[in-house]
């Protein structure tokens, strides 16, 4: 047998059983946790293939052979077109808007310990623990009894409030371990407040502020629920296929979500690169 | 800020204490009978939400637990490759992914089509439409705010810790118990709040997996405010949810404190 052939003479017969056990023992954890990942994929992977889907009914849920003709007229659907345009115009200027405002705050809080922090601190709670369907609500009323019509406008709106506590906690946790001495050196040196925070906050806090940027367009892009209170008639890509699956969703909602996809891919890969890069080059400076 | 979130929330409660109809107009008129009302009509959503988002964040608890101690403690270089695995697939549209579950869910779909033809599935069994279904989709929706708190609390732990154990003669599993759990808890309690909060509330996990007699108070909250345009009554249970919340979130905080919540 090809075992015993391999077999090390010296070591005792008695030591191989626990050792293989063992080994094996230490399979069942990864084994798992790349179960888990497949699990997260299975709903991706499906979304891609029956973006390939040679479906003729309303329903695209039963394999009915290969075609490209789904990614070769992507925007075949004009209002499923439309409803993303929407979206990504309505994400693009709320993730800015909350970027500049919850790295305000994030920075203000850093500073100052002002008596409002521990209050700031409470609405964040208070505004993870509102959820969605309410702030949706209250939003909704809100604008209901200002008569804000509803539309775009307040889409963004809504997008901006619910947004900017993701942002201010992603860029504070970028901020802890910030001097103040650092700006107050620039200061002292004459520069300008602005000066200051282009020439010194800025860049050190900057990677967490793009990642914040860019998981605000994420939640605003992505975002159902509050958008579905305050959209009024506007569609978003969101509320457009949810409102779809009443009728049967086009193939076309697999492709561009395959796209969207791609470009988290493409985005994440970029980001994980560059961290990457910067490491190895603070690594080789430390070095020199 | 203040105005951003306070001003809406008090608009919220003003309109729960409405009369009127959609028509004739809303007045304000302290009218508490919205709230009992709504309690009388729609307890039962209620319970489904509690139970449904419950049974969501203990199985997603239970999921992301052992994947993350996995990936914090030895997936060595490629721990941040794995971690992006796992957050990769949350960057497609929420509303999408839980159609692609119902595609795979279906009675005769992709999962169990196949396995009733192979006659290893009774014909009548289905997930679709069940509170399994409910449940184990937003065990998969909220996911990641399980699994990145529960890792970044495993990966602060000083690994010398771990080595002194062992030194000290722990078994690996006195090591798990003793050392690393405990050490773990901070994030264990953000995870289930991160994740508890928005499964309870969440309705679109419901709407397309779950059945007739599934609703959650979400779907009841958002029918009355689009559909039946009863925006004191919707208000007033939307304002019973939100005080259900903070009440559940300030006993949490007393508990263990705001720092670890908000990740500080």
């Amino acid at each position: 047998m090809a075992s015993r052939a391999v077999a090390v003479p010296q070591q005792p017969r008695a030591r191989t059983g626990p050792t293989l056990r063992r080994r094996l023992r230490g399979l069942v954890l990864p084994a798992y946790a790349h179960l888990v990942i497949l699990w997260l994929f299975a709903p991706i992977i499906v979304m891609i293939v029956f973006g390939f889907n040679n479906t003729h009914g309303r329903l695209n849920i039963v394999w009915s052979g290969f075609t490209l003709k789904w990614f070769e007229n992507p925007f075949g659907v004009t209002a499923l077109t439309s409803a993303v345009t929407t979206s990504l115009v309505t994400a693009t200027i709320g993730a800015l808007i909350s970027t500049v405002l919850g790295t305000m705050i994030a920075l203000a809080a850093h500073r100052y310990s002002f008596r409002g922090k521990a209050l700031l601190d409470a609405i964040m709670v208070m505004n993870i623990a509102a959820s969605e369907v309410v702030m949706g609500a209250a939003l909704l009323t809100l604008f209901v009894a200002g008569n804000v019509p509803l539309g775009p406008v307040t889409i963004v709106l809504a997008q901006v409030m619910f947004s900017i506590p993701f942002v201010a906690i992603t860029v504070r946790s970028r901020l802890v371990g910030f001097e103040n001495s650092l700006e107050e050196s620039a200061q002292d040196l004459g520069a300008s407040p602005w000066a200051t925070f282009m020439l010194v906050t800025l860049p050190i806090i900057f990677p967490g502020v793009l990642a914040a940027a860019l998981l605000a367009f994420a939640l605003c892009l992505d975002d159902y629920v509050i958008t579905s209170f305050v959209a009024g008639n506007t569609q978003t890509f969101p509320l457009w296929v949810y409102g779809a699956t009443r009728l049967g969703v086009p193939p076309q909602v697999n492709v561009i979500g395959t796209f969207i996809f791609l470009a988290g891919v493409v985005i994440a890969i970029g980001f994980a690169s560059i961290q990457g890069w910067r490491n190895r080059r603070l690594a080789r400076e430390s070095a020199l | 800020m203040l105005l951003f979130f306070l001003l809406p929330i008090a608009t919220l409660a003003i309109t729960s204490l409405e009369s009127g109809d959609f028509i004739s107009g809303f007045d304000f008129t302290w009218n508490f009978g919205n709230y009992s009302r709504g309690f009388n009509l729609y307890s039962e959503q209620y319970l489904h939400a509690v139970e449904y988002g419950g049974s969501a964040t203990i199985v997603a608890l239970l999921v992301a637990y052992p994947a993350a101690y996995w990936i914090a403690f030895h997936a060595g270089p490629r721990k941040s490759s794995y971690l992006l695995a796992v957050l990769l697939p949350f960057f497609v549209s929420f509303v999408i992914r839980t159609l692609a579950w119902e595609t795979i869910l279906s009675d005769n779909g992709v999962l169990f089509g196949p396995l009733k033809t192979l006659n290893l599935l009774p014909n009548d069994f289905r997930v679709l439409a069940t509170p399994v279904a409910v449940t184990g989709g937003l065990a998969y929706t909220f996911f990641p705010f399980m699994l990145l708190p529960v890792y970044a609390s495993l990966e602060k732990i000083d690994r010398g810790l771990v080595e002194a154990a062992q030194d000290l003669f722990a078994s690996k599993f006195e090591v798990f118990r003793r050392v690393i759990f405990p050490l773990s808890v901070p994030g264990v309690f953000a995870g289930v709040l991160l994740t508890g909060i928005p499964a309870v509330a969440d309705y679109v996990n419901q709407d397309l997996l779950g059945g007739v007699g599934t609703t959650m108070v979400g779907r009841v909250i958002e029918t009355q405010f689009e559909v039946n345009i009863n925006y004191p009554l919707a208000a007033a249970l939307a304002f019973v949810f939100m005080l259900g919340l903070l009440a559940t979130l300030i006993i949490y905080q007393r508990i263990f404190g705001t720092e670890q919540i908000m990740g500080g």
